[in-house]
């Protein structure tokens, strides 16, 4: 973590001496946010060192100026975030530091960034450029910036990526002290690579994407270190913990959505190849909303998706065999009152989990988010077994600069 | 289309408007002929740009802002693209909503979420829910094109001072909110002066008045202000619109997905 950081902070540092020096005097804009996070836990955890209530503040500026007629442009967004428990969640990190350059059949950028590719809801296979921050959230959609050089080409045929990754970003896991965390839990000091680079083994990704008509399609295809690592078992202090492993992988990953009428029909498709392990997963559903149901301003979204992993039982995911079944409700409100629910259930009888997200802004700066997650009949074998006493409920309030 | 095809296709628009005044029409006929008008006058501004402020009033005349920019490109023989990017609420700045309209299909519509950094496409059968909690629908902000509705005149009335058409418009899309919407359209510019839209029990929802208009290029004219009155439930909701620019060179490439992305 210290050396990544570092790394990030001197790029960073050096970034801002160019732009200080190469900028002429533009209109620079401002934007972010701060905030405040409370969790409870509702179970005592069966690791002593572990907390039931916890605190956490992050802040995220964003800087954005535009020069040469809007053909060029700077984009730079750090994160910080303090915990009150859990060392491994107090982290910075920059999520962007992006120049960007358009022109009429191609944009070109390098720097830090963040992006996503997909189009399902109940896990992202096909997003593969971004490490995710699991820190933040467990569900995995907080991501890591990712330093590249990306070109795109935008024709008639679609618009087709190309990426140089030149450094991996380890993925970050809660600390001893921290919930939500498998037991033994992952020490993150430790991390093992298969290529002698290491972390500065070079990745290579390509993607075509095109919208034709009412699909949206995606195709791509990724080589390089794996964001998702396996482990192996290892000592800290003469205590058992987990080491992160990251393999070279090849995946090809299929995005595919027709959107008809109310009705959103999603695919997420990949097959991984590594050294050890040759596999397919997929997502496939649906999101269909009935828009001003029961004669009121509501939209009531009900979305299915199944989740699919050939590897079954020996899947390093939760996700090998099940449903999520959920629902979206757009209150359409001033204050945008919105609540998402979805239940996980595992087919192969091994638990379920329920997740509940809804917002709504107070005044035009606040807002206001509360978390909902519970985990239920957990047998011992799932890989979120540690999560069992892990249910919690948490209220964060956002202020907008 | 071969310019002289354009040319045959002008004047036979020339010719024949006088001929259908003098001509018996029905008031489909008539009514028809005056929403082509109003289209065909407001053809060939290019690409539009505006700020809209948008002021959201309950019935107890408590206020909310919300701010965005939108940009639209006229394409030839097909609906236009907008592109709204909103600036407030602070929580929402920097999300993007690009929409391709379409007269007889489906429009195509994508929104951007920066927190996620995601491109979402999204049904477009949406059509009467409220637009960021105000008082216009989806149904309302979208582009209007001639194949949208089917039309009917009903009678010639001065409002506000001014000569207007009163036509009754029925939409032919579905999903809308409306079984039809009274339109008074202004004699000289042939634009919109005041809409009352009926809900789907045939009762009288809002009404939408249009403000100081102003000519641009010579040519057309945009109103300053739009005000929404809900007559059902006393909310209201006025759209500020200011520094329109035309024909600033915006295309194609500002209204793709990959400019969703880097909107600002």
């Amino acid at each position: 973590m210290t050396r990544q950081r570092t790394f990030l902070l001197r790029r960073a540092a050096l970034w801002l001496l160019l732009s200080a020096t190469v900028l002429p005097a533009q209109a620079v804009e401002w934007r972010g946010y701060i905030a405040t996070e409370g969790r409870y836990f509702f179970d005592r955890s069966s690791d002593t060192r572990q907390h039931d209530g916890n605190l956490s503040y992050s802040v995220s500026p964003e800087m954005y100026v535009e020069w040469d007629a809007g053909r060029q442009s700077f984009l730079f967004t750090p994160f910080a975030r303090l915990d009150q428990n859990d060392e491994a969640r107090t982290h910075a990190d920059i999520r962007e530091l992006t120049w960007l350059y358009i022109a009429d059949e191609w944009e070109l950028r390098a720097g830090v960034r963040q992006l996503f590719w997909g189009v399902t809801e109940s896990q992202h296979l096909v997003d593969i450029i971004n490490q995710t921050d699991l820190v933040e959230d467990p569900d995995g959609e907080a991501k890591l910036g990712q330093p590249m050089v990306n070109l795109a080409l935008i024709r008639e045929w679609g618009t087709l990526d190309f990426f140089v990754l030149p450094y991996a970003r380890e993925r970050t896991y809660p600390g001893v002290e921290g919930r939500l965390r498998t037991q033994p839990y992952i020490d993150t000091d430790q991390p093992r690579y298969e290529s002698d680079k290491k972390e500065k083994h070079v990745d290579y990704a390509v993607r075509w994407a095109h919208s034709v008509d009412v699909f949206d399609v995606g195709i791509s295809h990724f080589y390089g270190t794996s964001r998702d690592p396996l482990f192996e078992l290892g000592q800290r202090n003469g205590e058992p913990v987990l080491l992160p492993f990251y393999e070279i992988i090849h995946q090809s990953g299929l995005d595919l959505q027709a959107t008809l009428d109310a009705w959103l029909w999603k695919l997420e498709a990949i097959h991984r190849s590594s050294a050890t392990q040759r596999y397919s997963a997929a997502t496939a559903g649906f999101e269909y909303t009935l828009y001003g149901v029961f004669d009121s301003v509501f939209d009531v979204g009900l979305l299915y998706e199944y989740l699919y992993d050939s590897r079954a039982d020996e899947a390093l995911t939760p996700f090998a065999d099940d449903s999520m079944v959920g629902t979206r409700i757009a209150f359409n409100d001033e204050a945008s009152t919105e609540l998402l629910v979805g239940l996980f259930v595992d087919h192969a009888g091994e638990g379920m989990a329920l997740n509940i997200e809804a917002s709504r802004r107070v005044g035009e700066r606040w807002k206001l988010n509360i978390r909902g997650r519970g985990y239920f009949d957990l047998p011992p074998q799932s890989l979120v077994y540690g999560f069992r006493k892990d249910d919690y409920l948490q209220a964060e309030v956002q202020y907008f600069f | 289309m071969p310019s002289s095809r354009l040319v045959v296709a002008l004047l036979t628009l020339i010719f024949s408007l006088p001929l259908q005044a003098v001509v018996a029409e029905t008031p489909e006929q008539k009514g028809l002929a005056i929403a082509q008008e109003v289209d065909r006058r407001d053809k060939g501004w290019g690409d539009e740009s505006v700020n809209v402020t948008m002021v959201l009033r309950n019935a107890h005349g408590q206020e909310s802002v919300r701010k965005n920019r939108m940009k639209t490109l006229e394409v030839e023989g097909d609906g236009d693209k907008t592109l709204i990017i909103f600036d407030s609420p602070r929580d929402i700045a920097g999300t993007a909503f690009l929409t391709y309209s379409h007269a007889t299909r489906p429009d195509e519509q994508w929104m951007y979420l920066p927190a996620l950094k995601r491109v979402k496409r999204i049904s477009s059968s949406n059509k009467s829910g409220p637009f960021l909690g105000s008082e216009f629908s989806y149904e309302d902000i979208s582009s209007q094109e001639v194949d949208k509705y089917r039309y009917k005149y009903l009678r010639d009335e001065v409002l506000d001072g001014r000569e207007a058409f009163v036509s009754e418009y029925y939409p032919n899309y579905k999903h809308s909110g409306y079984t039809r919407q009274v339109v008074w359209t202004d004699k000289e510019r042939y634009r919109p002066l005041r809409i009352d839209f009926y809900d789907r029990k045939n009762t009288l929802l809002k009404t939408l008045t249009y403000k100081n208009y102003t000519q641009y290029l010579g040519k057309y004219w945009r109103p300053s202000g739009l005000e929404m009155v809900n007559h059902q439930t006393g909310k209201s909701t006025t759209l500020d619109w200011d520094g329109y620019r035309f024909q600033t060179g915006l295309g194609p490439r500002d209204f793709d997905r990959n400019s969703l992305k880097r909107a600002r």
